[in-house]
């Protein structure tokens, strides 16, 4: 096992580029894909964690189970439509959800910057039993810690959760196969609109409530269908642009869409207008995508249409062998463009 | 949304597409000379629909890309101090400066905020009084109005602690260099919207007659950038080099007469370095005297400082149209959108940025036609 | 450059310098500055860049460019064609 000394020494990014971590690190776009590929992944060389997937799938005896992590930091800690503790709940269920398990118990450590309102706290407290209770999960175990005033945001929040898959195909990009179709469960943005909106300067006057939700019950029905699932991927942060290119880059395939099948709220798609954003990129916390086979598409799309939060699943696309690796967009007015991953997080612009 | 969805009609860009088709019978070169024009371009792959022999070069639109070196490194100064709070639009935080970009300075603890409007930024300086509030007053014309007022109103409030970082070009100038230069090929220009939105079109007139090149006003839209150049091919077609407005909607030929008159009230025209093109005379506009005590690089005791731009970069060439960005040894192996060496590789509008993200891939394919 | 959104004025409050509006943006509301349109009124489209009103927006010319189209001879051939895309 090498030293610490040595690991410094032959930190693979190159540090003359990123002698720091930059914001754009954690975005989800390419800076944060450069993170995990140079030295994460290698750093521990796990083949559980190579697949890249939203959480790790293993068996234990007979069973098989999902095990996945999330950080929440977000800010500001309350916003339209919920608060980092329905994020903290959610985001962990949603992510053993895309494992194709059924979200059983989730643990929640809290790091509390000193001098935040009990209150404050409280509500945040409320908001992870209700969405447990929403999500049907248990918080069984968790851990609290407080840092100094200056070194957090008010809170943050670390959910990890396990889960249990009754499905037997494996659902991963390595699943997918050219001639599937490309599902989305509903119209995307309202999450980053909700946050970029409770933002210093960039408010709206409308309420654009965040889309954060359980997408568990969602995904079983799915499931429960008969059809075959190949993939299944939750938006979060760098939006469906990024989710699609991930999983192309994955599966080695090429992932085309309509701009004109994706469905954008008419206030969301304004406020894309007013601050410059192109809701292909926007964070999403309730939102996911299926890949199944052409046969299954209408069933499929049955299925998840029967209750919230899927009642607006659509198909955007489908998936061919070339060219590989890459996502391309068919646009409204025909012609024809890649949608590549962006640096780092999008920025409200003038120009 | 309205007036906007509308003109994104499949079926009238369609229908444009082959009044163009129809209407070019020989080769020729235009520029259009909004960055935001060449979003659109990319966007929605509009030089797709246009016939081989159009050229379409993407000129010096964006006033994020051609903000000299030096004032990216005086923000980052300014922004550095732990008394600043820097205000800037979003478009200037990747542009990389000789050291690092003020994304580099928010990572280490700068307390740098993004903006929709200047008028935030007084609201911050009032609610900040023990801190220096200093907004990046970046722009062409379109933006000069909002910074106009910014100031003015700070100095009927008698604010203390506000203060302006200010680099605003002014577009007919630089048309004119790019027309005066001996290496242009460009023979019709698509001008800025919304720049003439606030200053109106007949500083164009003068630029039309003399370098004898057709200039149409143009929008933003789909529809409007085809329209406009359909406008512009049926005038070279028939030899003719006049300013027509394809923008009705939005501009009137005189443009904004109170935006006009107070920007003239606290700004005065200046000589500007863009960067990548070099000094162009009387091209951009600084504050006036009366309005010195907001001027941050006053303030702050920066004027003298000047910086040399990195050689590798050629975004002199491409913003003049003289080469494509996918023509430069640098695009996509040194230079990127996560390390840009220059700022139209950073810019959502910068030529480079815009070919990386949407082009890339057939870039070398389409070297013949757009 | 100048990315600047039509929207529609709902109110109007302030005189002068201060004058501004609650504008509509087809469903999304902020407020922006009317000093440069002390013309404009309730019921105006405006253009609104980084927070002003820098111009109105004429219904009465929003048809031109499907005119100018028509003009040329072109939108009743029109059918709906994807090789817009591919003609060469």
């Amino acid at each position: 096992m090498s030293s610490p000394k040595d690991f410094v020494l032959s930190c693979p990014l190159p540090l003359t580029d990123y002698p720091t971590v930059t914001l754009a690190h954690g975005g989800g776009g390419k800076l944060m894909h450069q993170l995990l590929e140079k030295m994460i992944l290698p750093a521990f060389q796990s083949p559980l964690l190579e697949t890249r997937h939203d959480g790790a799938v293993f068996g234990i005896g007979e069973s098989r189970l999902a095990f996945t992590t999330d950080s929440y930091v977000v800010s500001p800690l309350f916003f339209p439509g919920g608060d980092i503790g329905t994020l903290a709940i959610n985001g962990t269920v949603n992510d053993l959800a895309m494992c194709g398990a059924r979200p059983l118990y989730l643990s929640c450590g809290l790091i509390l910057e000193e001098g935040l309102p009990m209150d404050t706290l409280w509500r945040v407290v409320q908001s992870l039993k209700s969405a447990a209770d929403a999500a049907r999960v248990q918080l069984v175990t968790g851990d609290t810690k407080v840092v100094d005033k200056g070194k957090g945001d008010g809170v943050f929040i670390n959910t990890a959760g396990i889960g249990l898959i009754d499905y037997g195909q494996p659902i991963s990009p390595a699943s997918v196969r050219a001639g599937d179709v490309v599902l989305l469960s509903g119209d995307i943005g309202r999450h980053g609109i909700a946050i970029m909106a409770s933002r210093e300067g960039l408010e709206f006057e409308t309420q654009i409530d965040s889309d954060c939700a359980p997408l568990a019950s969602a995904v079983q029905r799915l499931l429960a269908s008969g059809v075959e699932v190949h993939c299944l991927r939750d938006l979060t942060r760098g939006g469906l642009g990024t989710t699609l290119i991930e999983i192309a880059e994955s599966a080695r395939l090429h992932i085309g869409i309509e701009e004109t099948a994706i469905p954008v709220r008419e206030d969301v798609a304004a406020a894309c207008e007013v601050l410059g954003f192109d809701p292909l990129y926007l964070a999403n916390e309730g939102r996911f995508i299926a890949i199944v086979p052409q046969k299954d598409a209408e069933r499929a799309l049955a299925a998840l249409r029967s209750e919230e939060p899927a009642t607006g699943a659509v198909r955007i696309g489908r998936v061919t062998d070339s060219p590989s690796g890459m996502v391309t967009m068919k646009s409204r007015i025909g012609t024809s463009r890649i949608v590549d991953m962006l640096s780092g997080e999008q920025l409200p612009r003038i120009c | 949304m309205k007036f906007v969805s509308e003109y994104r009609d499949a079926a009238a860009c369609a229908g444009y597409a082959k009044t163009i088709a129809r209407l070019t019978t020989r080769p020729w070169t235009i520029m259009e000379i909004c960055g935001g024009q060449t979003h659109s371009i990319v966007k929605f792959g509009l030089d797709e629909l246009l016939p081989p022999q159009l050229t379409l070069v993407h000129g010096p639109g964006c006033p994020v890309c051609v903000t000299p070196l030096e004032l990216i490194d005086k923000a980052v100064a300014i922004a550095s101090r732990p008394d600043v709070i820097f205000c800037s639009f979003g478009d200037m935080l990747r542009v990389p400066g000789s050291d690092c970009d003020l994304f580099s300075v928010k990572a280490r603890g700068g307390d740098i905020r993004i903006l929709y409007s200047p008028l935030d930024a007084l609201r911050i300086a009032r609610e900040n009084p023990s801190k220096q509030v200093v907004f990046f007053a970046v722009g062409f014309e379109t933006t000069a109005p909002a910074h106009a007022m910014a100031a003015y109103q700070a100095r009927q409030l008698g604010l203390k602690n506000f203060s302006l970082l200010v680099s605003h070009v002014l577009v007919p100038p630089a048309m004119d260099a790019i027309l005066s230069s001996p290496d242009c090929r460009v023979q019709g220009f698509l001008a800025a919207g919304h720049v003439c939105a606030v200053m109106g079109f007949e500083e164009y007139l003068p630029l039309a007659a003399m370098y004898r090149v057709p200039i149409i006003v143009t929008g933003f839209e789909p529809l409007d950038i085809l329209q406009g150049i359909a406008m512009c091919v049926a005038q070279l077609e028939q030899g003719r080099h006049e300013v027509e407005n394809q923008y009705t909607r939005t501009v009137q030929t005189q443009g904004n007469l109170p935006a006009q008159e107070l920007m003239k009230n606290v700004f005065r025209v200046v000589d500007r370095k863009w960067r990548g093109v070099g000094s162009i005379p009387a091209s951009g506009l600084g504050l006036r005297s009366e309005y010195a005590e907001f001027d941050a690089e006053l303030r702050f005791d920066l004027s003298a400082y000047t910086a040399e731009e990195n050689s590798v970069c050629i975004s002199g060439l491409i913003m003049q149209g003289l080469k494509k960005p996918h023509e430069c040894p640098a695009f996509a192996t040194a230079c990127t959108p996560e390390k840009p060496l220059g700022a139209p590789m950073v810019s959502s509008e910068g030529a480079c940025a815009a070919y990386f993200r949407y082009r890339r891939h057939d870039a070398p394919a389409s070297a013949t036609k757009a | 450059m100048c990315l600047a959104v039509p929207g529609k004025i709902l109110s109007i409050s302030g005189e002068g310098m201060m004058r501004a509006a609650r504008v509509d943006f087809g469903g999304v509301i902020r407020d922006a500055s009317l000093a440069y349109l002390p013309d404009a009124v309730a019921g105006d489209y405006v253009l609104i860049h980084v927070g002003f009103a820098i111009s109105k927006v004429e219904e009465g010319e929003a048809q031109r460019v499907f005119e100018y189209l028509r003009e040329m001879d072109e939108l009743a051939d029109l059918t709906p064609d994807s090789s817009g895309a591919t003609r060469r």
